[in-house]
């Protein structure tokens, strides 16, 4: 079931071990991933890459998940763009406030890994 | 789960800066100027310690970093007031997560009751705010599941239809469900608008296929014609018929839709084998595959891992995944690309560049020897090296080299922490903290830092009434700076307080017997008194400075770095400490001089000129040293063979040479010596590590031909001069004749 060309992930945190988990799980699962440190720099590697699912933690600096969500919503190319919010647990407010700027779903932090691959097949295949 | 593991180690180097930055954050948290983005800074901080702490199960850790977490961010929602009291308990509250850290790294568990106090005072904060006290994260809660079967409700526009299971109840008939099976029938119909949101109908068909036999219909009934079609909106709905073992339960089912659940009808029915109880095993005998009435849409079935709570141990169905390959060690997209290196390794290197040093100084000793003119090559090839091995010395150096912001950083709490004790108001100031220096010297810094500020709060700083009726601000400022000056790094504590006591001081020196009573000393030298050993101004004992350590310590701390302290101070407007240190104590540029058969480093940044002078210049002062006239300046001539007793030097100096040196603090001294030979990179050896502490000398060398040669503190040689006649011969037993030249050990 493994997709034939590699699909891209993009996985945005401010935390480096969050970033390294995510990529790691992903890339054993056969993804390809690229890694940004907040919503700003996510804009950058969408900018530079095509990618199929867009990762994103809601507390980061600089630009935070709820608004990289509503940037690229407002963009034509990304409005149906898969993006999953890591989000806490019992963080109902964020889930419901992330689906109203347009996401496609959510990861419960902390995520195991087969839970985080079964979600991300789930969206982007 | 294991395999994450492996980022532990980031995650506790992570975590340490992450608590520095909660720190400093909360250090600048004050009450009634909130500053949001700090805030947010420190709340993000303490979230994401929790939430990798949760990755690798950490879960007492977690739930007080929870408890955190909720204080903050009832502070960013300004439903908890900032308070000095909220400061102190969000500070221990940092401190405790510190330690949690710090027990989760050693696998040990915290000790019962280890957060009971913090806890509890950090819901005190809650209690008038925010309503509610979320629930302990100890267990991360499963996402909420999607609603249980569709009820009828939901089904407003009656589309599915009793038709929709009626179709599935008649194959029912026609298919029995294999034993031990279940077979589960999913009307599936999205809102038109699910594709806005980026969720993609296909990929969930996919996910139901992975766990059974499935069996797709498409319904395309509420297809429009063409005319009123609109591309982005979704017209489909589905009926998926999944064969599935009896493992596969309602929950799994539903977390296919888990995302869209509010935005489709979705409708689960399922059933069960007829005769078989549902417990009974299955039989031997493999069952029939379903014929599939759709064949496109029989899939193989992917085993999935039966759902776990998090943390628990690896899952099966992971061990059958494909091993990943790489560490996740690309980072695409990030600016910066840093590494963490062990530092013993560093260390290494630091060790083997100053071996290599030695060697290439030794190379370029014996080249010295051959006839000139006939190895042009060699000569020009041995240059280049030597420019290599400068350069990867500095580039070797750089990689240690430390902004002095990780010591800066700490002093905001202590100034606090003295502040609080002594009951003054106190602001600091921090400059140039970006500068940087080798980390030993920064490690270094420390506790001679430590000392100063508290020195400088406590005796320094007067109390806010006084500074009132002199006419200052109510808080005293303390500055803090560093910068790089001529190849050493100056750090100064400037504070704007009263001032050295001067008179004070000086009784005070004379009742412990440091200076004779009726002795006149100049300002300076008073002010000097304070770093004699066993002395201290303090009336009482206090809690501050008063522990054993004096300014003594401070300044025989400073100078084993190879560094030096000076005071300068103004009654009524403050004091100024000015410490200035070598940026590495590895390597030093150094001039080698030659007194008799002995060989001298001098560092290169104490050296002003070389001169020999003419008797003209040359000025005996009866019973005294020799002093010399040099560029309009008298300045104190040191007979380096005589201080460290050599034989066979070039006693007069109108037939040697003599170096002119400058300390820190601008003062000039001429060394008397045979010889300058040259230039050279020398390793630091220290002298007190492989031998003992000596007078005048810095730290040792090993030289080009192997010999052992003596790194001269001209600050320290200043001081043996001026207590002493130089004229008088030093005693046999020198330092030099007794260095035992090949026991020293890499530094």
């Amino acid at each position: 079931m493994e997709p034939s060309v590699k699909k891209k992930v993009l996985t945005v945190d401010d935390s480096r071990t969050m970033r390294d988990m995510v990529s790691f799980t992903l890339k054993g699962a056969g993804y390809d991933v690229v890694e940004a440190a907040d919503g700003q720099q996510a804009l950058g590697v969408i900018g530079a890459n095509k990618v199929d699912l867009v990762i994103t933690d809601l507390n980061m600096p600089v630009m935070d998940g709820l608004t990289l969500i509503r940037r690229l919503r407002a963009t034509p190319a990304h409005r149906t763009l898969p993006i999953l919010m890591l989000t806490t647990e019992a963080d109902e407010k964020k889930k419901s406030e992330g689906r109203a700027v347009g996401a496609t779903g959510w990861i419960v932090k902390p995520f195991n890994p087969e839970k985080l691959i079964s979600v991300v097949q789930k969206v982007c295949g | 789960m294991e395999d994450l593991s492996r980022f532990k180690q980031t995650y506790f180097d992570e975590s340490a800066e992450l608590l520095e930055v909660a720190e400093a954050g909360l250090l600048r948290l004050t009450p009634g100027e909130v500053d949001s983005d700090e805030v947010n800074a420190i709340f993000r901080a303490v979230h994401s310690i929790k939430g990798g702490g949760g990755a690798f199960g950490f879960t007492e850790l977690v739930a007080f970093a929870h408890e955190f977490e909720t204080v903050m961010d009832g502070v960013r929602n300004n439903t908890v007031p900032v308070t000095t009291e909220l400061v102190d308990t969000l500070i221990r509250a940092n401190d405790l997560l510190g330690q949690m850290l710090a027990y989760a790294r050693e696998g040990d568990p915290a000790p019962a009751g280890t957060t009971d106090g913090t806890v509890a005072a950090l819901r005190r904060h809650l209690s008038g705010g925010a309503p509610q006290v979320q629930a302990p994260a100890a267990a991360p809660a499963a996402p909420a599941p999607a609603p249980v079967y569709a009820d009828d409700e939901d089904d407003e526009a009656g589309l599915f239809g009793d038709a929709m299971a009626a179709i599935a109840a008649a194959r029912a008939e026609e298919d029995p469900v294999p034993p031990g099976k279940l077979r589960w029938t999913i009307v599936f119909r999205p809102r038109p608008d699910l594709l806005m949101s980026g969720n993609e109908p296909a990929f969930m068909l996919r996910a139901l296929r992975r766990l059974g036999d499935a069996t797709v219909e498409c319904h395309t009934d509420a297809l429009p014609n063409l005319q009123n079609l609109e591309a982005e909106l979704l017209h489909l709905s589905w009926t998926v018929t999944l064969i599935a073992d009896a493992d596969v339960d309602l929950d799994k089912i539903n977390d296919v839709f888990e995302f869209v659940a509010d935005d489709c009808d979705i409708r689960i029915t399922a059933e069960a084998p007829p005769p078989a109880a549902p417990e009974a095993p299955p039989p031997v005998t493999d069952p029939v595959p379903v014929a599939a009435a759709a064949p496109q849409a029989v899939v193989a079935a992917v085993p999935e891992a039966p759902p776990k709570t998090l943390g628990a141990d690896a899952p099966k169905a992971e061990a059958a995944r494909p091993r990943p390959n790489g560490g996740g060690a690309e980072h695409a997209g990030l600016t910066s690309h840093t590494i963490r290196v062990d530092l013993d390794k560093i260390d290494r290197l630091v060790n083997m560049v100053g071996e290599m040093v030695i060697t290439q100084a030794m190379i370029a000793e014996h080249v010295r020897e051959l006839p000139p003119g006939e190895f042009q090559e060699l000569l020009e090839g041995l240059e280049q090296l030597a420019q290599h091995t400068r350069e990867l010395r500095e580039s070797v150096m750089s990689i240690r080299a430390q902004p002095v912001s990780s010591v800066f950083s700490r002093m905001p709490r202590l100034v606090r922490e003295c502040a609080a004790t002594t009951g003054k108001e106190v602001q600091l100031v921090t400059s140039g903290e970006t500068t940087e220096v080798d980390k030993t010297v920064v490690e270094n810094l420390v506790d001679p830092l430590t000392h100063m500020i508290r020195n400088s709060i406590d005796h320094g700083l007067e109390g806010p009434e006084e500074r009132e009726r002199v006419g200052k601000p109510r808080a005293g400022t303390v500055h803090l700076s560093a910068q790089h000056r001529s190849g050493r790094i100056v750090i100064e504590i400037t504070d704007d307080g009263r001032g050295i006591n001067r008179p004070k001081v000086l009784s005070k020196a004379i009742e412990k017997g440091l200076v004779q009573p009726g002795a006149t000393l100049s300002d300076e030298e008073i002010d000097n008194l304070i770093f004699l050993p066993g002395f201290s101004t303090a009336d009482q004992v206090s809690n501050l400075s008063g522990r054993g350590v004096g300014m003594d310590v401070v300044r025989r701390n400073i100078t084993s770095l190879g560094g030096r302290i000076g005071v300068y101070s103004t009654p009524g407007e403050g004091s100024r400490f000015v410490l200035s240190l070598p940026l590495t104590l590895a390597v030093l540029d150094g001039m080698v001089i030659s007194v008799g058969e002995e060989r001298f480093v001098l560092p290169l940044t104490n050296i002003v000129e070389s001169l020999r002078p003419k008797a003209a210049d040359l000025h005996g002062l009866v019973g005294k040293c020799d002093v010399m006239m040099a560029r309009g300046e008298y300045v104190r001539l040191v007979y380096l063979h005589q201080l460290f007793g050599i034989p066979g030097a070039v006693a007069d100096p109108t037939r040697a040479l003599v170096v002119l040196v400058e300390t820190e603090d601008g003062s000039r001294l001429g060394l008397v010596v045979d010889e300058v030979l040259g230039q050279q990179q020398v390793v630091i050896k220290s002298l007190e590590a492989n031998f003992r502490r000596l007078d005048g000398v810095a730290a040792a060398t090993i030289l080009g031909d192997g010999r052992v040669a003596l790194i001269l503190d001209v600050a320290g040689l200043r001081e043996m001069s001026r207590h002493m006649d130089s004229r008088a011969p030093r005693p046999p037993s020198s330092p030099v004749a007794a260095l035992p030249a090949p026991a020293l050990e890499p530094v």
